[in-house]
Formats: C-alpha cells, structure tokens, sequence
C-alpha cells in the first residue's frame, strides 16, 4: 500500500478533490469544482477496487446494489422540488451515516484476522459516530419536512439520559477490547448511539436548525474518516476529514452569526415555551391583507386612515433605493416568485434594488441563496449583512420579507434577551420599513420585535404570498 | 506503527489543507458547499465496496449490499442535487 507510485495516485486525487473545493468561490467555479470532486471520488472508488479486486462471487450483488441505488438516487435528486432541499440534504446526510456505521460492523464482525487496538478503537468512533448521525439527521430531515414539530422537544430528563447515554456508549466501547468476537459490543454501541444522535437532534429546533445541519455534516466527515483508518485507506480519510473540517467551519460560521457558543445551541438553552412566529399549518391561511391586524402601536397620528398597502404601495412607487431582506417565512410561504417579481418590477421603474440577507435567516447555511437563486434573481444582487449593513441609511424603503429576529433591533439595544449581542440588519434605519410578515408575533427567540412600533414601519401581517400579490397589483 | 503515522499525517494535512480552501467559501455558496461535502463524506463507499473484496457470508453480504446502496445514494444524491443547485445561480 505504501509504495511511492500507490503514494503519488492518492496524491493526485487528493489535489483533485481540493482543486474541486477551492473553486466554490463564485457559482460557475463552483459548478466546475463540483465535477471535478465528482470525479476524484470516482477515481478513488476506481483506484481501490483496482488494488482489491471484488472475489467474482461478491461482484454481482455489488454492482447491483450500486446501479439500483445511483438510479434511485438520482431520479430523486434530479426530480426534488428545491424547498425541499434542506430536508433532502439532512436525509442524505443520514444515509452516509448509516453507510459508515454498517461498514465498520461487517469488517469488525467479519472477522478476517484479530482486528488491532487502532482499528478497534477507530471502528468504535465510526459505529457511533455513523450511528448518531443517522438517527439525528433523519430527525433533522423530519423536522425541516414538517412531518415532525419544528420545535424543540425536551423529554424529562433529556440531560441526564443524553449523560447515561454517553456512559453506556463508553462502556459499550470498552467491551470491543476484550478477546473474542466483538459483534455484539459493536452492535450495543450502535443501538445506544442511534438513541443519543435522536435525543440530541430531537432537542435543537427551529432557527437553530442550520447549527445543527451543519454539525451533523462534520460529524458524518468524521465518521468517514475513521472508517478510512479502519481499513487503512488514505484517500477515505483525507476525503472525511476535508467534509469535516468544511462541517466544522459552517458550524462555528452560524454560531457566531448567532452570537451563540456552539454549547449553548446543543444543550438548547431556553428551550421550551418559546412562541413560534408562524408554523407551516397556519401558514396557508387564504384571508390577508384586504384586513390586516392592527399595528401594536398605532404610531401614525398624521395620516390614520389611509390603509397600510396604499402607503406601501405609494412608498414604493416614490423610492429610489430598496433593500429587500428574505427570511424563514419567506420560505413557508413560497413567496420567493411573488418578492422577485415585486423588485423588478420596480427596477424596470428605475429604482435600485439589492437583496440583504442574514447568515442565519432560513434552515440551513445559505437557504435564502439557493430560493432566491430559484427564482433568477442575480447572484450579484444578493449582499451579505457585513457588506450592506452601512447602506440602510440611505435607503428609501426595506421590504422585509418573513424575517423578524434577523431584523430585531433589540439584539442591539436591549440587554439580557436571547438575541441581545446578535449581529442584525439594520432595516429600522432605512426611511421606511414594509413588513411582509405572518403576523406581529415575535420570531423563534421570543423576543418581541419594537422594529413594529416605530413611525416609520408599514405592517402588511398575513400570508406573504398574498400580500406581495396585492402590492403587484396595487403598483401596476 | 508506520502506517498509523502516514494516517495521522494525511488526516492533519487534509483537515488543515481543507479548512484553509473552506473558510473563504462565499456565503452565498454555503448550501452547494455543504451539499457537496456531504457527497464527499459519502466515500464510505469505498470501504463498502472493499468488503466485497473478501468471502462474506450471507448476513454480511446483505449488510454490506446495504451500505453500498446507502453510500451510492449519498454520493450520487448529493452530487447531482448541488449541481442543479449550482445551475440556477444566474448572472444577468
């Protein structure tokens, strides 16, 4: 295995695979990168099954297995609607999870010759790793789906059992070591990990879900990783441990867009009884803005009676700068089109029109991106908060769209809440601020959002969808 | 002893060669990245068909079938998904 030309090809596809990653610097490389990690995986699989020739009597079912499967798979992937994505990426993410933990048991229980303490321990990690991870990603996929409540569940006792689970594991683990067959070992440590990956992803809901999306990422690199030490496979352990290094960054990325530390998001905080500002059931309610809520505060004593989507409207008509800011609700409720088609309209107009949009806003790392991609907006149009933030000042009107916490100026101004010390956008210092929202409650943190009350906010709560539609119309 | 050594160095110098490309990842280019990572953590599927390499009996052959079909559908999902994804970032 260790000989200078085996040595020089593991070399080669390793630069590969890294020349492919360090093109995701703008979405053509990126398309290009794509392939071309594509095809390093391709030739890693090609190169090891070069070394180790299939036994003729295995080959069938393996290439079985294989075609049925990337038939499988790719009719899916081809197919899937793309707000179904982040559910699809957490699935995905558990199948490899499952692939490692499976792997490792039939290499370790297979029994080919007395497996040393390395690969021992290192088949523990991958089985409990590949355990967890599956068991935590299929409730990451379920919640992102909505089949599952998107909040966060706490069971009595969640620390304690998480505690005893980690212990049982341990001790589970240990067992491997001990002379004989450890089957049975592996498979107690697989059963008490798929528990610890359910009760620890069952527990992170809501808008910390891109934290937990991306940790899980890591943690199947991880376990890939040490499934390459398993089987001693240099290429297997570079390409788990890039995955896991790239987890890794998207994760402390979205803690610190949080202001959160990554501990405070796993153990849930102030978990339960957090009011959710709109859930996908009552989303689709069809009566909107012909009667919005009233505003908390009914702060425009200058003009009462006209109705909120006529001065929206008017706003609109007389801006020459808008900042559009797209969040979760935005997603809910399929509003991507209806926003897009609003912004050019008035850029047909004249105005000047830029998207902002919020490291966190959305369910997974970079959600609103990949909508508003959908729907042909410009990628040279959508700015990140650090870049656009000064601009709000000398914006004539910010359209936000489902965003709440993202926008809240409390997390500035207000000490001792959950948000307080998050960066946000700074929405509230443009001339004025359309509120496409659901309704005035407050967003996943439970802080109540004063943005609401200020003179210059225009409230249009209801079904975003709708509300767009109706602005459309008012503007032709 | 070797061996574990040249595994500690690839495992350390991919970490660090990888977190170094990562970091400068666009955020607009976040979920490709992450969708495309997760396909490249689906290598498993190297091992998986490796285990097909020696005798296995029945139980095993099945189970080993099993992780090769789960990795192939990571692998191949995952790079087909980030690719449409990519397709749809424009340029006006």
């Amino acid at each position: 295995m260790n000989n200078a030309a085996n040595i020089a090809v593991d070399i080669a596809i390793i630069l590969v695979l890294i020349a492919g990653i360090s093109r995701f610097r703008t979405p053509s490389g990126a398309r290009f990168g794509n392939a071309m990690a594509a095809l390093a995986l391709l030739f890693a699989v090609a190169v090891a099954l070069y070394r180790n020739p299939m036994l003729s009597s295995n080959a069938a079912l393996a290439a079985f297995a294989l075609a049925a499967s990337s038939l499988a798979a790719w009719r899916v992937s081809a197919k899937v609607n793309m707000t179904r994505i982040p559910s699809l990426v957490a699935f995905q993410n558990g199948a490899g999870g499952l692939a490692a933990l499976l792997v490792a048991i039939v290499e370790m229980s297979g029994a080919r010759s007395a497996p040393g303490a390395i690969a021992s321990a290192a088949a523990a990690v991958s089985v409990s790793l590949g355990a967890a991870t599956f068991s935590g990603s299929m409730i990451a996929s379920l919640k992102l789906a909505g089949k599952i409540r998107q909040t966060p569940t706490v069971v009595p006792g969640h620390n304690i059992a998480l505690l005893f689970l980690s212990a049982a594991c341990a001790a589970a683990a240990a067992l491997m070591f001990a002379p004989g067959d450890p089957t049975s070992a592996l498979v107690s440590l697989a059963f008490l990990s798929l528990a610890f990956g359910a009760l620890f992803s069952i527990r992170i809901g809501g808008a910390d879900m891109p934290v937990l999306i991306s940790f899980l990422n890591a943690a199947t690199g991880m376990a890939a990783a040490f499934c390459g030490i398993v089987i001693q496979n240099r290429l297997l352990i570079a390409c788990g441990a890039v995955v896991a290094s790239s987890g890794f960054i998207l994760t402390m990325v979205m803690c610190r867009a949080m202001n959160r530390s990554l501990m405070n998001i796993i153990v849930g905080g102030k978990a339960p009884a957090r009011p959710q500002a709109s859930s996908p059931a009552t989303v689709s309610s069809p009566e909107t803005t012909a009667a919005p809520p009233a505003p908390v505060a009914a702060s425009q004593p200058e003009q009462p009676e006209t109705d909120p989507l006529s001065r929206a409207a008017d706003a609109l008509r007389a801006a020459k700068k808008l900042i559009v800011i797209p969040g979760y609700g935005m997603a809910i409720a399929q509003a991507q089109s209806e926003t897009v088609a609003l912004a050019g309209m008035l850029e047909q107009a004249g105005t000047e029109v830029k998207y902002a949009v919020h490291p966190v806003a959305g369910r997974m790392p970079g959600h609103m991106h990949v909508l508003l991609a959908e729907a042909d907006v410009d990628y040279d149009k959508l700015f990140e908060m650090d870049d656009i933030n000064a601009e709000f000042a000398e914006t004539d009107v910010a359209l936000i769209v489902g965003a709440c916490d993202v926008v809240n100026p409390a997390a500035k101004e207000k000490e001792g809440t959950p948000i307080s010390g998050m960066p946000v956008l700074n929405a509230g210092d443009a001339r004025s601020v359309i509120v496409c929202n659901f309704d005035d409650k407050p967003g996943y943190s439970g802080v109540p959002n004063p943005l609401y009350e200020r003179p210059n906010a225009i409230l249009l709560f209801g079904d975003a969808k709708t509300t767009l539609a109706s602005l459309i119309a008012k503007l032709q | 002893m070797s061996d574990i050594l040249v595994m500690l160095v690839v495992f350390a110098a991919s970490s660090a060669i990888g977190y170094a490309m990562i970091s400068k990842v666009p955020q607009r280019l976040h979920t490709p990245l992450m969708s495309m990572t997760n396909a490249i953590s689906a290598s498993t599927i190297i091992a998986a068909l490796l285990l097909f390499s020696s005798k296995l009996d029945s139980p095993h052959k099945v189970l080993a079938a099993a992780a090769v079909a789960l990795a192939a559908f990571n692998v191949v999902g995952g790079f087909t998904v980030t690719g449409r994804m990519l397709k749809m970032f424009k340029k006006q």
